[in-house]
């Protein structure tokens, strides 16, 4: 307890130190209110961010949202930052909102987000053809289980998180059955389980993850996306279907209350100014989920050891 | 004819019912094979789907952004109200979790820490001590010991401040409501279906509106726990406050009591063992939501088992949960112990207050002195890190042992039960016509109470149909129906012999108890480690979680067999098994029925949950629409799944009711 005043004490004295003329003119006290989401790796950027808006002067509250359901709460200015949007499951409401007006891009985190079709490694064995999708039809038997064989099964993400899966069986002409995990909670707790028993598995995994790290597996190479093989079906292997390819990689885009522009311009400089990549979230989600040590002290060791990094986004003119 | 209600003598269905099933049966298989003739017959068409939940969606747009009550807006005033209510809850969080600061400044140093966690178990443990002894003060210090040890304590905390003001609004809100409801029967009227819609939508369906209206954050979590737990309030209220002796009542009049002084000197006080049946409830269904609230901020113990499972660590998740449930335990325990302590009403007022008094003098004291003990020796304050436990990793092993080892054996006996069981049933209730639903719908609600009842039924299916929700609605019912099933098949067995056996009885309890609390989502992973994604595992945690009512009733029900008629059986020289077979079971049936009505209410709001790993029913539909903050489609949706329910329970409780009145026995 005490310890921790000190260092708290401490953090500020260095910062107010440091930064003196941002530490006092900060342009409202009110504080910024980040949203939290239910990942890690959104957690530990939302609380990076956090820290150094913290360390600028500025008061900041965390606020457990719905990662869609937020955008009521961002338009309104009941939240003010959403540090994580992700290309790939985001983009339509983003846009959605966007076009409201009152919440406004804050630019790319840096981080590049993948979701495809996965199997763990061992798969290949059995299925030497991997990782082209061409292979998946000869092994659907081995990737089947009672209720869809002799059909390959294929555990798809949550419906929420559209992925166009149904679709891309059908265009493909793949011989496998799409089940859909309500949360990724049970889609993880299902690959852990097959992993257990190096059973087969094949499903939809997102990175940056811990999935990605602690199980040793691979994407699967579909045709690469375009947008028009998604939009026109004439564009790809499938002459009548749209979707016959791969789902698209994209950014992870962070989002602000439109008023905060106005509000705290230098906090909302600073959060556009943040970047970071897929290898250094990776490590951080590993330390937090599979060390089982504290966000906060990951974060803070991180923000230790990158001053040279981070204290450039706070620079305000 | 029909035998009339009330009738006495067991009835015979008669042939005319079975006449007009077997002809409904014979035209749905026709529609089935026809379908190009009037295909409108058996699938609802698109183009007659109400679009009832874009008018609702457009609504709530209004009631937002335009609605102008004059001097304010109603967001305004919604948003006050929240503002109001923020006040009581940070303070609450403030004493038991993060300590005051006194300043906006950030990182400004905390200048009260909040209450000691050595204070907390004291205070507890001393409460429950002169509540009701000995027994209880260990009970309670070792749920509260068992928080700070397993290190929940901090998350504990801020649940236990969200309840320490969810359950007293919920309880006030609901006493006045109930009053209100008894002095005027018109206002009893309109409130009764508007309490069973708030018991039977799921939560899920309503958190988009109030995040609408009441902000992001633990207020918004709190409403919507208050909108959930305090409807059983309400009606044990008129219940209770409808059983207070008509003598007493009288006597009130006759000495010139006003109707306050009524309320106040006899109704409460002789209502006051049943009101707290109400209160009881409260507690119970508000530590219910807990998982749900931290899903919209409320944060707490129901965060930590979210994001424990989401990494998986199922050992985590379990130990939170089990905070849940202790704190549950405890927190029922207490409010029993307040009811049943004996009552000093003979006594003179001065005692008891002097002795209220002394209490919360001795509670200041304690918090005093902890605060002042624990800046010297920190580990009073705070619990010690070094000094906490865990048992994750045995759980985790568990399930890995179990996974590894026994995964063909459990995969088979899934396998059977799905291709037997499930898919046929499934694929029956997606096949058959919706007018030949509804019309079976309608003749069973004749049959069992003529043509109010069939009306109400044809009503609220047809409404399923008409909003376009009818395929989902199927799913919901067969996945609901056949988890019933296996629920009584099972439950029904464990209650007779829990009856007859007071050691099983007790170990039932427990049993049952922890299964009602324990967040569903903790054993829910688990199960899906072991079955995969998909119907069986959402069936296993419905039926965890909704057997308990099974048990109970039919416990209750056999209990409540007269004495008389056994001993005149066995007179007779009935064997035991006849006794049990022929007379015991045949009269505890419609209590039995009872509790199955409570499983089907109970698996119904287990629906949603279920959606999380993957189920294709209104429960779904429901968390689409949460996710995509879509409020028409999640609220009627929502009112999809409360019409299901309100048709088996009034048509379970009518067909109760009648067999009752046969047997007998009271209504």
């Amino acid at each position: 307890m005490f310890t921790a005043h000190l260092r708290k004490i401490s953090i500020a004295l260095l910062t107010s130190a440091l930064f003196s003329h941002s530490a006092l003119a900060v342009e409202s006290k009110d504080p910024i209110i980040l949203t939290l989401h239910d990942w890690t790796g959104q957690l530990i950027n939302t609380e990076l961010m956090g820290r150094i808006l913290e360390n600028m002067g500025y008061n900041v509250k965390y606020q457990q949202a719905d990662y869609i359901a937020q955008f009521a709460g961002l338009e309104s200015g009941d939240l003010h930052v959403a540090m994580e949007m992700w290309e790939t499951t985001g983009k339509q409401a983003m846009e959605a909102s966007l076009s409201t007006g009152d919440t406004v891009d804050l630019g790319e985190t840096g981080m590049n987000a993948i979701e495809e079709w996965w199997y763990p490694l061992y798969m290949k064995e059995k299925c030497p053809g991997l990782p082209n999708w061409e292979a998946l039809n000869d092994c659907a038997e081995a990737f089947s289980t009672p209720e869809t064989a002799p059909r390959g099964r294929y555990l798809g993400g949550p419906v929420t998180w559209a992925g166009f899966d149904d679709e891309r069986v059908e265009a493909l002409g793949l011989d496998y059955e799409v089940v859909h995990a309500g949360t990724d909670a049970a889609l993880f707790a299902e690959l852990e389980s097959a992993y257990q028993r190096k059973a087969p598995w094949l499903g939809w995994v997102y990175t940056p993850h811990w999935a990605t790290v602690k199980f040793e597996g691979e994407f699967v190479d579909f045709p690469p996306y375009s947008d028009a093989c998604y939009e026109d079906s004439k564009v790809g292997l499938n002459p009548n279907m749209a979707y016959d390819c791969g789902k698209p990689r994209g950014w992870i885009k962070k989002v602000g209350w439109k008023g905060g522009e106005a509000k705290w311009p230098c906090a909302y400089q600073a959060v556009s100014n943040f970047r970071i990549d897929n290898a250094t979230v990776g490590q951080l989600i590993v330390e937090v989920d599979l060390e089982g040590k504290k966000i906060s002290d990951v974060v803070n060791a991180w923000l230790d050891a990158n001053k040279s990094t981070w204290e450039p986004w706070t620079q305000c003119n | 004819m029909a035998a009339r209600p009330g009738s006495p003598g067991p009835t015979q269905t008669p042939i005319w019912f079975w006449a007009i099933f077997a002809g409904l049966a014979t035209l749905g298989i026709a529609l089935l094979f026809s379908q190009d003739h009037a295909p409108y017959l058996s699938k609802y068409p698109r183009d007659w789907i109400i679009p009832l939940r874009f008018w609702i969606s457009d609504a709530m747009y209004w009631l937002v952004k335009e609605f102008d009550l004059g001097l304010f807006t109603f967001k305004e005033l919604t948003r006050s109200i929240s503002w109001l209510l923020e006040w009581p809850l940070s303070i609450a969080n403030n004493f038991l979790a993060t300590g005051f600061t006194f300043s906006t400044e950030p990182g400004a140093s905390v200048i009260l820490p909040p209450a000691p966690w050595i204070a907390i178990v004291a205070i507890f443990g001393l409460l429950a001590f002169h509540l009701s002894g000995l027994r209880l003060a260990i009970l309670v210090t070792g749920c509260f010991l068992y928080l700070a040890f397993f290190g929940q304590w901090h998350s504990a905390m801020i649940t236990l401040s969200s309840i320490v003001i969810a359950v007293p609004l919920g309880v006030i809100i609901g006493f006045v409501l109930g009053i209100t409801a008894y002095r005027h029967p018109l206002f009893e009227k309109w409130l009764t279906p508007i309490l069973d819609l708030m018991q039977t939508v799921p939560v899920f369906a309503y958190l988009v509106p109030v995040l609408f209206l009441f902000g992001f954050g633990p207020v918004a979590a709190m409403i919507a726990t208050m909108i959930y737990a305090t409807p059983p309030m309400v009606r044990v209220t008129i219940l209770s406050l409808r059983q207070v002796p008509e003598e007493l009542l009288e006597y009130g009049n006759m000495a010139g009591c006003t109707r306050g002084q009524l309320l106040r000197k006899i109704q409460i006080p002789a209502a006051r063992k049943s009101l707290m049946v109400g209160v009881n409830q409260v507690i119970m269904l508000s530590l219910n939501m807990v998982i749900i609230a931290s899903m919209i901020g409320a944060g707490g113990l129901g965060f930590d088992v979210l994001s424990s499972l989401r990494r998986l660590a199922i050992g985590n998740g379990l130990e939170a949960g089990l905070a849940i449930t202790l704190l549950a335990i405890t927190l029922d325990r207490l409010s029993q112990a307040f009811t049943d302590r004996p009552q000093h009403s003979h006594s003179p007022q001065g005692r008891s207050v002097i002795g209220r008094y002394r209490l919360s003098l001795i509670v200041l004291v304690i918090l005093s002195v902890s605060w002042f003990a624990s800046r010297y020796f920190p580990a009073l304050g705070v619990f010690p890190e070094s000094l906490q436990i865990t048992t994750s990793q045995f759980w985790d092993n568990l399930v890995k042992w179990i996974n590894v080892n026994f995964f063909d054996q459990l995969e088979a006996i899934k396998t059977f039960v799905l291709i037997n069981i499930m898919m046929p049933v499934k694929r029956f209730l997606l096949k058959t016509p919706w007018v030949i639903v509804v019309a079976v719908i309608g003749l069973i609600g004749y049959r069992l109470g003529h043509l109010r009842l069939a009306a109400l039924g044809v009503a609220l299916a047809t409404f399923i149909a008409a909003t376009g929700l009818w395929s989902k609605a199927m799913v919901t019912v067969y996945l609901c129906g056949v988890s019933v099933l296996f629920a009584a098949f099972i439950g029904v067995p464990i209650g007779i012999l829990a009856a007859a056996n007071s050691r099983i009885n007790r170990i039932t309890q427990v049993v049952i108890d922890t299964l009602q609390t324990l967040p569903s989502f903790v054993y829910l992973i688990p199960v899906v480690m072991l079955f995969r994604v998909g119907d069986f595992a959402a069936m296993l945690a419905v039926i965890a979680y909704s057997i308990a009512p099974a048990i109970r009733y039919t416990i209750l029900g056999i209990q409540q067999v007269p004495v008389h008629l056994i001993e005149a059986s066995s007179a007779m020289g009935c064997t035991r098994s006849q006794i049990r077979w022929r007379v015991q079971l045949p009269i505890a049936l419609p209590q039995i029925m009872l509790g199955i009505n409570q499983t089907i209410m109970m698996a119904l709001s287990m629906l949603v949950i279920t959606a999380l790993v993957g189920t294709r029913d209104l429960g779904q539909e429901v968390y689409i629409a949460l996710t995509k903050a879509d409020t028409g489609r999640g609220i009627v949706a929502g009112i999809g799944v409360a019409c299901i329910a309100i048709i088996a329970d009034r048509f379970i409780n009518q067909w109760s009711r009648k067999k009752k009145r046969e047997f007998g026995l009271p209504v």
